[in-house]
């Protein structure tokens, strides 16, 4: 099936919660009511003809200007060979979306994933605990506001260049070999003009 | 993390929790498993990521589209040839580019020797943490040949850079062929497929009475569980699910080229054990094998690179793409906002998913399976934390 067709069967069973498909640029995507994506995943993972057993990717992507952040979900079926992409739109503040942990478990680790670097909060998942940065890092990096708070615990974000002190080093050598070199010879009278060069030999 | 250290020291008893990691051999780079035990069994082990992560995703959204590339190397170091060309292919489909056939070919020759050396890495190491020392050793051998091989390509030894956004970087050097096609009659046999390396590797550990028994039904991923939990390439064919990117939803040059796609049989126990998964990658060799020769056998003449605008500004939109990796599917997902950077780039990786499995599926299990568990799935630290 087609992303298209999908997303017909989709729009006939879930209505007003489920968006248009944007206009194929692409890949194409249709999005979805924050509170209806649990039950479009069960439906589209079990309903026979559709069967998307296999949850690709689920990431977010932040938009300041429109202020939501998107939770993109790229669904596939290894037996039909069809796909379709999803999102759910959630408000920058406080975004939450409800997790389809319980759909596909390939879920837990990619949610736990959006919620370390996005914020987003995920109701209903087991274990949402920050997976890649330490427990207590504050913000969430992947979002386009975010500002380095200038280090964790003490282990610094930035560092003097390693150059700034090479330089240093190398004009305190350059000083006390200048003060051991005996002073330098007068300098030696004008040389006598060189004699003109020779005219070149005709060709 | 810190909750589950309290309360397990709380608890007293003959339980304890032990730290796996983070600077343990067997852990394949910085990863720590906080292990539940009860004598030798396990409650269940915590996998605690992260040590190497670098932000990659958030520096594709801050340099321009061809200064990703060298990045996407250190996304996987065992086998950058494939990050670099994940990324290649996500920005082409934005850009609706056409890649040249020389190009494609190109980066199929570049990738598949990065699979052999690759799973050369993963079966060695995976010998060596079941405790067969010698293996690694002939398999280090062999994937250094790969290395002087793809150096003479590319120039660089682990970290390619060497796909283009639009193409590859270096054209094929002079004799190059000739020395791979004697690499790979080395490595398979070609026509004397018993004198081969692999079957030496055959005969040394694969069918090795010891080692089917100490991997035979140990960690054992039934398929419905190996899909669910998204275990991609090899672990996902280990567990006898038929699906290789690179036949099903073929991109590039694969669609000219004839390769099996090898699916875990139960050889050594269960369907979906970890000699499944071992199993797998020795057999994906020698198809990998197949593949360069069919490629350099076919590969067209003219352009290795597509003309590309100096300035590479997509037009507003997102793409997916998914590639074959060593270690599995890999999905580069792309934003663009019709400036010179992009927006947002995901990389999608095999081995971040696989250590979403091991929680689940250690209770039960001895601790030495564990190692022979992680080992299976081949996953590599930093394409876990990118």
């Amino acid at each position: 099936m087609t992303p298209t067709e999908i997303h017909e069967r989709l729009k006939a069973r879930f209505g007003e919660a489920v968006g248009p498909l944007s206009e194929p640029k692409i890949d194409p995507f249709a999005v979805v009511k924050g509170e209806a994506i649990v039950e479009v995943a069960r439906f589209l993972r079990d309903q026979p003809g559709l069967e998307l057993d296999f949850c690709e990717d689920l990431t977010a992507v932040d938009w300041p200007k429109r202020n939501v952040v998107e939770v993109v979900y790229h669904l596939f079926s290894y037996r039909h060979r069809h796909g379709i992409v999803l999102k759910v739109e959630a408000d920058r503040a406080a975004p939450r979306v409800p997790s389809v942990e319980g759909v596909w478990k390939a879920a837990n680790w990619m949610e736990r994933e959006v919620y370390d670097l996005f914020g987003v909060e995920f109701p209903g998942h087991p274990d949402l605990r920050r997976v890649l940065l330490p427990d207590d890092w504050e913000g969430h990096p992947l979002r386009k506001d975010y500002q380095e708070a200038g280090g964790w615990h003490g282990i610094g974000n930035v560092r003097e260049s390693p150059l700034v002190e090479l330089r240093r080093l190398d004009e305190v050598a350059m000083a006390e070999a200048a003060k051991n070199r005996p002073p330098p010879p007068p300098p030696p009278a004008p040389a006598a003009p060189a004699p003109a060069a020779p005219a070149a030999p005709k060709a | 993390m810190q909750k589950l250290i309290l309360r397990r020291v709380n608890a007293g008893g003959d339980e304890m929790l032990l730290n796996f990691g983070p600077q343990h051999p067997s852990t394949h780079g910085v990863i720590n498993f906080l292990v539940d035990t009860d004598g030798e069994v396990m409650r269940k082990a915590v996998p605690d990521v992260g040590y190497l992560h670098r932000s990659i995703e958030k520096i594709g959204e801050l340099v321009g589209y061809p200064g990703f590339m060298p990045y996407t190397d250190r996304i996987d170091y065992v086998a950058a040839m494939f990050a670099n060309e994940g990324y290649a292919v996500a920005v082409e489909r934005l850009l609706k580019l056409e890649v040249p056939p020389r190009a494609q070919y190109l980066r199929a020759v570049s990738c598949e020797l990065c699979r052999i050396a690759s799973h050369l890495v993963s079966v060695g190491t995976m010998a060596t943490d079941i405790g067969a020392t010698t293996p690694l050793v002939h398999a280090l051998r062999e994937r250094e040949r790969i290395n002087d091989l793809i150096e003479e390509l590319c120039g660089a030894r682990l970290t390619y850079n060497y796909h283009r956004i639009g193409g590859v970087a270096f054209d094929l050097p002079g004799g190059w062929k000739e020395k791979v096609l004697a690499y790979l009659d080395h490595l398979d046999g070609g026509e004397t497929p018993s004198r081969s390396m692999l079957a030496e590797f055959d005969r040394l550990i694969t069918y090795n009475e010891i080692y089917l028994k100490r991997l035979g039904a140990v960690a054992v991923i039934p398929r419905e569980m190996a899909v669910g939990y998204g275990l991609v390439g090899p672990n996902l064919r280990g567990s006898g699910v038929d699906w290789d990117v690179r036949r099903d939803v073929p991109y590039g040059a694969y669609r000219d080229f004839k390769f099996d796609v090898p699916v875990g049989r139960g050889i050594a126990g269960k369907v979906g054990d970890a000699f499944d998964r071992y199993w797998v990658r020795v057999q994906e060799m020698r198809e990998s094998a197949r593949i360069v020769r069919q490629a350099l056998e076919k590969i067209p003449e003219g352009e290795f690179m597509a003309k590309v605008p100096r300035r590479i500004k997509p037009e507003a939109g997102e793409a997916l793409s998914r590639v074959e990796s060593a270690r599995g599917e890999m999905a580069y997902y792309v934003v663009s906002d019709g400036t010179d950077k992009a927006y947002r780039v995901r990389a999608r990786t095999g081995s971040y998913l696989a250590m979403g499995i091991i929680e689940d599926l250690s209770p039960g299990m001895m601790i030495a399976d564990l190692v022979a568990l992680i080992a299976s799935l081949d996953v590599v630290a930093p394409e876990i934390d990118r």
